[in-house]
């Protein structure tokens, strides 16, 4: 197996997410707030054949592990996700992303007229529905097939690890 | 009792809009027992965007409660306009003050106000977002007129920025109403208005059409319908003759209909209506003075007793 095969297969201390829905791979990178800016070893699967999903993608990050709020919105665009977190190249943690009530600090709200748009003091919050998300501030709904479009970038990255 | 905000009709239960619709009514038959029971308590009116009846009606309740009233002047005037985040503006105005009623042409900026004081703030309407206390008045005459249960209530004009219809929408699920929209496709519902009255399994049906509802209605709440919504004034034109009522319009209704309107009006109900029995909306307005009363009475409690909040 030459390196670059290993590179692939195998990270020695990070993140694997697996069983992501095919094509959102792109999407987790964006809530990671991972641009390739900052360095990180990042390699990707799309559209991989599975026996759960039809087709999945997988996303490694070598070191760097999840915070919860990244979490929870993993779990709005890839709800069968699982996260390994692997540390010297073994899986010390495995677990099933989880859907919570809501998610902080992560969306942008789409209503350019709310007040979590002007420059206040404060996070995003949206409240978790069956199928989307709402902002608790001007409960505009984003349904839950829009909600990678109003990831916010520079403020998942503040909350990175 | 009512929390110590008022932010969204959506967080009135059925209790809380009695309590206060009934504090009212024992206020407008007898305004000396409340008087002077706030004496010494200063409201604060942080009007962000004009509203001169709206601030007007708090600043007459408070003052018939006893109380004095403060405010920032206009906007252009103040430090917001030198970009002071709305956070920091309410945490300095919460210092000069025992309650704070907020009118912002933000959505959200109520919540958010809320979130950085702790005295009791009214949400006096954020931008298209909720109006809680109009929402209060308008039920209180509703609740004269027609009684809350078993009635069908028609709401007719811009339902999608009337942020007094999106109140008022959410507190009628805790009676047994039947609601009906009407308003052109362009100016429907919003979703999320939908998504909650769907969610609290109240009847509704929209309509582009009164006449499809006219003659069930026991009351028709009718709103503007703004020109500045429109890209082309001809287009506005031709959508706001249909939402026009005279006595024509109305002569399929029940003689016993309620006509609500939360003013001001520009076109949208004929002159010749206001003579009629069934024309409510000034008394609508004067209901605004009692209802706030019972409203800041129950916010700002009762230092003696220490049990109204
Ligand atoms: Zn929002």
């Amino acid at each position: 197996m030459t390196d670059e095969e290993l590179r692939v297969s195998k990270i020695r201390d990070g993140t694997v997410i697996d069983h992501v829905t095919g094509g959102q791979a792109l999407n987790v990178l964006a809530i990671l707030g991972i641009d390739g800016t900052g360095g990180e070893t990042v390699s990707i699967g799309m559209n991989v054949p599975s026996d759960k999903l039809g087709r999945k993608d997988v996303v490694k990050v070598e070191g760097r592990e999840l915070s919860q709020s990244e979490v929870d919105v993993l779990s709005l665009i890839a709800p069968e996700a699982t996260i390994n977190i692997i540390r010297d190249f073994d899986v010390v943690d495995k677990n099933r992303v989880e859907r919570t009530e809501s998610v902080t600090g992560i969306l942008v709200c789409p209503n350019h007229n709310c007040i979590t748009n002007a420059d206040e003091p404060i996070r995003t919050e949206f409240e978790v529905l069956s199928d989307g998300v709402r902002c608790s501030y001007c409960d505009t709904i984003v349904r839950e097939g829009d909600v990678a479009e109003h990831i916010d970038a520079r403020q998942s990255g503040e909350t990175a690890l | 009792m009512l929390q110590d905000h008022l932010i969204s009709a959506a967080h009135l239960s059925r209790d809380d809009i009695e309590a206060v619709l009934d504090h009212a009514a024992a206020i407008d038959a007898d305004p000396s027992v409340v008087s002077g029971r706030h004496e010494g308590r200063v409201l604060a009116l942080c009007f962000f965007e004009p509203s001169t009846r709206t601030k007007m009606s708090f600043e007459s309740a408070m003052k018939r409660l006893g109380g004095e009233t403060i405010d920032m002047g206009s906007v252009e005037s103040s430090s917001v306009k030198k970009g002071e985040s709305l956070a920091d503006t309410v945490r300095v105005i919460e210092g000069y003050a025992d309650a704070l009623v907020l009118r912002h042409p933000s959505e959200g900026s109520a919540k958010l106000a809320s979130e950085f004081v702790d005295v009791p703030l009214v949400n006096a309407g954020d931008g298209a977002g909720q109006h809680p206390s109009q929402t209060l008045l308008d039920l209180y005459t509703i609740r004269e007129n027609a009684g809350l249960d078993d009635i069908t209530v028609g709401i007719m004009g811009d339902l999608k920025y009337g942020r007094t219809v999106h109140s008022l929408a959410h507190a009628l699920t805790n009676f047994d109403v039947r609601q009906h929209f009407v308003s052109p496709e362009s100016l429907r519902l919003p979703r999320n208005v939908r998504y909650d009255l769907h969610e609290a399994g109240a009847q509704v049906r929209e309509h582009t059409d009164l006449d499809e509802v006219l003659p069930e209605l026991d009351v028709l709440y009718v709103t503007r319908i703004q020109r500045e919504r429109f890209p082309e004034e001809r287009e506005y034109r031709a959508v706001a003759g249909e939402y026009r009522i005279d006595n024509d319009v109305l002569a399929d209704a029940s003689d016993d209909l309620t006509v609500m309107h939360p003013l001001p009006r520009v076109d949208e109900i004929a002159p010749e209506v206001d003579g009629t029995a069934r024309a409510k909306y000034f008394g609508q307005a004067h209901n605004g003075v009692p209802v706030r009363m019972a409203l800041l009475d129950s916010l700002l409690g009762d230092d003696e007793e220490g049990d109204r909040r």
